[in-house]
C-alpha cells in the first residue's frame, strides 16, 4: 500500500546537507556491489537459518505429529521416517550438529522425499514447478512495470488531463483490491460464464509438451488469466508511484529551464523529467518483488497453475512439511537474487544510491 | 482521530483541537472505515436478534439458493444464509486486522523511531534487521508459520503471526521521518533540559509523528485483513469460525465458481475490496496533503489558469 516513491523521497529529504560530512568519498561501483552482495548473503543466511529453526521452535512436536498422521493413512516405510527426521532433525542429536547436517543438505539441494508426491524427492517436485512460476512472474513483472511506468509518465506529465482523471482513480481502485479475489472474479467471468479461457493447469492435458504451435498456443491460453490478474494489480501500483513522482519532478527548475529553452515536449518529458522520476520506481521494483511473488502464490492456487505457488498450496493441504519448507527456502532465495539484481541496476543508474542512502 | 497533517512540520500545539482533515479523499476513506466498524459492532446483533437470521443454521433443502426475499444474498451449499455470514464474519475479519495492525505498528514505531533517533551502532543494527526482514518474502513465511500452528489459538494466533511479519515497511518510513525530526528545536530543547532518551522518544518524537503513525496504522489494518483473507482462503486461517476469509475458503471448496454461485464469494470479497479502497483513499489523500503538487486543481482554478495562459500567449504575439 505504501507507494514505493514515498519512502525514498522521504529518505532523501530527511538527510539535510548539514548532517553529512562536507566531503564524502564516493563509493565506487565495485565497492557498492560488494557491499550489496554482503547484505544479500547475510539475508540468505538468515532465511536458511530461519528455515532450520522454524519447525524446531514450534510448540509441540511437528515431527511426531506428522508421523502419527501419516501412519493413520498407511504404514510408514523406514525411508519416509528418515525423510521426516531429515527435515526436523534427529531429536537425539544436539542442535548445532543438526544445523551442520542441515546446511550440508541445503548445499546439495537434498530436501528429502515429498509426502504429497511420495516417493518423489522434494527437489524434483520443485524443479518441475519452478519454470512455470519463473516464466509467469518474469513476464508479468516486466510487463506491468513497463505499462504502469509508461502510463504514470503520461498521466503525471500532464496532471489533470483526461488520461489522468480517468486512469488515476481506476488504478487506485485496482491497487486496493486483493489480487486473489480479482483472480476469482476472472475465473467466474472469463472462465465459466463466457468460457473464453481455461481456468486450470498450464496446458491442455491431451497434448504432449514440445515446440509445436498447438502446445505453445495452449501454454499461452492457460497462462493468460493468471498473468492478466497479476499484471493488472501491479501495473496499477507502478502507475501510481510513477505518476506521483512525475508530478513532483515536472515542477522542478531544471524541467522548467528545459521547457524555456524551447525543447520539444516529449524530449522534456522523457529525457529530463521521467529519467529522474523513474529512480524511486526502480528502487521500489526491487523491494516489491517479494510482494509480487507473494501475490503470485495465491493466484496460482486459484488457477491451479502448476508453479511453486500451487505446490505450496498442495503441500499445505496435505501437510507436506518437507516440500513446504523447501519451497519457502527456494522462494526466499529467488526473491533475494532478484533483489540483488535490481539493486545492482539501481546502483548503476543512480550514483547517489552508492553513497549508502538506498 | 488525529490525522491532521499540518502537524507534520512541527510539534502539535498543546491545546489545538484536531478535527478531520479537509481533504475529501481522507474523509471519504474514514467514513467507509467507520461504517464498517459500526457494521461489525452492531451488525451481528441486528441480524441475529432483530431479524432472527443465523450464520450457522444449516438448511440442507435450501442449498446454493440465489438471492431471494427470504435470503437476501442467497445461501451456501449447506444452506447457511450468506448475508448473516457476511455480517457475523465482519467481526472476526476486522478483529484480526486491528490486532495485527496494533502489533505491527507498535513494532515498527519502536524499531523505526529508536533507530532514527539513537543513530550509530543501534541504528545500524536496527536498519540492517529491518532491511533483511523487508527482503524475506512475508507471505510464504506467513504460510509456513500458520501451517505449523494450524488450528491452535484461533484468530488471535493468526493476528499475532501477521503482526509479527508485517512491521518492516512501517519501520522504514518511521525511521526516515524520525531522521528529519531529531534535529528540530523541540528535541534539542528536551535534550538541553536533560530528559532521557526514552522520554524524548516516547513523549516528544512519537506524539509529533502521530499523523504518520495513525495513517500507517490504517494501512496496516487493511493489509492484515488482506493477509488474513488470503491465509483463510488457502485453508490456514480459522476456517471453522465465520469470517470473510473462511467464507471464501468454503465457497472455493464447494466449487461455487464452477456452479455459478457468485452470491457466495462476491460479497465477502467485495467487502474486503471496499475497505481496501477506503485505505487507498486515505493514503492518496495523505499524499496530497503532504505534497500539494499532487492535488488536482479544482475546475475553477484550471479555467483561470487556462485563461491566464491564453492571455500570455496573446500578449506575446
Amino acid at each position: 500500500m505504501t507507494a514505493p516513491s514515498e519512502t525514498v523521497a522521504v529518505v532523501a529529504a530527511a538527510e539535510s546537507p548539514k548532517e553529512r560530512p562536507a566531503r564524502r568519498l564516493r563509493l565506487g561501483a565495485g565497492r557498492y556491489f560488494v557491499q550489496r552482495l554482503g547484505f544479500y548473503l547475510a539475508a540468505a543466511w538468515i532465511a536458511i537459518t530461519l528455515n532450520f529453526l522454524l519447525p524446531r521452535l514450534m510448540p509441540g512436536d511437528p515431527a511426531s505429529a506428522l508421523i502419527a498422521q501419516m501412519q493413520g493413512r498407511s504404514a510408514l516405510s523406514g525411508e519416509q521416517i528418515a525423510s521426516i527426521y531429515r527435515l526436523f532433525g534427529d531429536p537425539g542429536e544436539p542442535l548445532w550438529s543438526q544445523y551442520l547436517t542441515y546446511l550440508g543438505q541445503v548445499a546439495h539441494l537434498d530436501f528429502g522425499l515429498s509426502v504429497a508426491f511420495f516417493p518423489t524427492p522434494v527437489w524434483d517436485v520443485i524443479s518441475a514447478g519452478l519454470p512455470w512460476t519463473i516464466g509467469l512472474v518474469g513476464i508479468t513483472a516486466v510487463l506491468s512495470f513497463v505499462i504502469g511506468t509508461a502510463g504514470g509518465i503520461m498521466a503525471g506529465g500532464r496532471a489533470g488531463s483526461r488520461v489522468d482523471s480517468v486512469a488515476t482513480p481506476g488504478a487506485m481502485f485496482l491497487n486496493a483490491l486483493p489480487t486473489f479475489w480479482i483472480a476469482l472474479l476472472f475465473v467466474l467471468v472469463f472462465g465459466f460464464q463466457l468460457a473464453w479461457l481455461p481456468t486450470g493447469g498450464a496446458y491442455d492435458g491431451d497434448l504432449t509438451p514440445g515446440f509445436t504451435a498447438e502446445f505453445i498456443g495452449s501454454v499461452i491460453s492457460h497462462a493468460a488469466l493468471p498473468a492478466l490478474t497479476i499484471a493488472l494489480g501491479w501495473s496499477a501500483t507502478w502507475y501510481i508511484g510513477m505518476r506521483n513522482m512525475m508530478i513532483t519532478t515536472v515542477s522542478e527548475d531544471y524541467v522548467l529551464l528545459a521547457r524555456a529553452k524551447g525543447l520539444g515536449k516529449s524530449r522534456v518529458m522523457f529525457r529530463y523529467a521521467a529519467r529522474n522520476a523513474i529512480l524511486p520506481s526502480v528502487a521500489g521494483f526491487a523491494i516489491n518483488i517479494g510482494n509480487v511473488v507473494g501475490g503470485q502464490l495465491l493466484v496460482e492456487a486459484v488457477f491451479a497453475y502448476p508453479g511453486v505457488g500451487y505446490l505450496l498450496y498442495q503441500s499445505v493441504a496435505s501437510v507436506d512439511y518437507p516440500l513446504m519448507q523447501a519451497l519457502f527456502l527456494m522462494v526466499s532465495l529467488s526473491v533475494l537474487a532478484a533483489n540483488f539484481l535490481a539493486d545492482s541496476v539501481y546502483g548503476l543508474i543512480d550514483p547517489r544510491a552508492r553513497e549508502g542512502r538506498a | 482521530m488525529n490525522l491532521s497533517l499540518s502537524s507534520f512540520k512541527g510539534r502539535l500545539p498543546e491545546n489545538r483541537k484536531v478535527w478531520l482533515p479537509e481533504n475529501r479523499k481522507v474523509r471519504a476513506g474514514i467514513a467507509i472505515l467507520v461504517f464498517f466498524a459500526l457494521f461489525a459492532l452492531a451488525g451481528p446483533f441486528l441480524v441475529e436478534d432483530v431479524f432472527g437470521l443465523s450464520a450457522t443454521a444449516i438448511h440442507t433443502a435450501d442449498g446454493m439458493q440465489p438471492p431471494s426475499g427470504s435470503h437476501l444474498l442467497g445461501t451456501t451449499a449447506t444452506g447457511e444464509d450468506v448475508l448473516a455470514q457476511l455480517v457475523v464474519g465482519s467481526r472476526v475479519s476486522l478483529l484480526v486486522g486491528l490486532v495485527a495492525a496494533v502489533i505491527s505498528t507498535t513494532l515498527s514505531v519502536l524499531v523505526g523511531v529508536a533507530g532514527g533517533y539513537l543513530g550509530g551502532t543501534a541504528d545500524a543494527l536496527l536498519t540492517a534487521g529491518t532491511n533483511i526482514a523487508l527482503v524475506i518474502p512475508s507471505l510464504p513465511l506467513l504460510i509456513i508459520v500458520a501451517s505449523y500452528v494450524k488450528g491452535r489459538g484461533g484468530w488471535l494466533t493468526v493476528a499475532l503471526i501477521i503482526g509479527l511479519t508485517s512491521w518492516p515497511w512501517g519501520a522504514r518510513g518511521k525511521r526516515a521521518q524520525t531522521l528529519s525530526l531529531r534535529r528540530r528545536d523541540f528535541v534539542t530543547a528536551a535534550e538541553m533540559t536533560g530528559e532521557s532518551r526514552w522520554w524524548i522518544i516516547t513523549r516528544e518524537l512519537i506524539p509529533s509523528m502521530a499523523p504518520l503513525i495513525s495513517a500507517s496504522f490504517l494501512s496496516a489494518v487493511v493489509l492484515s485483513m488482506f493477509a488474513d483473507a488470503g491465509l483463510s482462503f488457502i485453508g490456514l486461517g480459522n476456517i471453522n469460525l465465520t469470517s470473510w476469509g473462511s467464507m471464501l475458503y468454503w465457497a472455493q471448496n464447494a466449487s461455487a465458481l464452477a456452479r455459478g454461485a457468485w452470491w457466495w464469494f462476491i460479497p465477502p470479497g467485495a467487502c474486503i475490496a471496499v475497505i481496501g479502497v477506503a485505505a487507498g483513499l486515505i493514503n492518496f489523500g495523505i499524499d496530497e496533503i503532504a505534497n500539494p503538487r499532487l492535488r488536482k486543481p479544482g475546475r475553477a482554478v484550471r479555467r483561470r489558469a487556462a485563461a491566464a495562459a491564453l492571455r500570455t500567449t496573446e500578449e506575446a504575439r
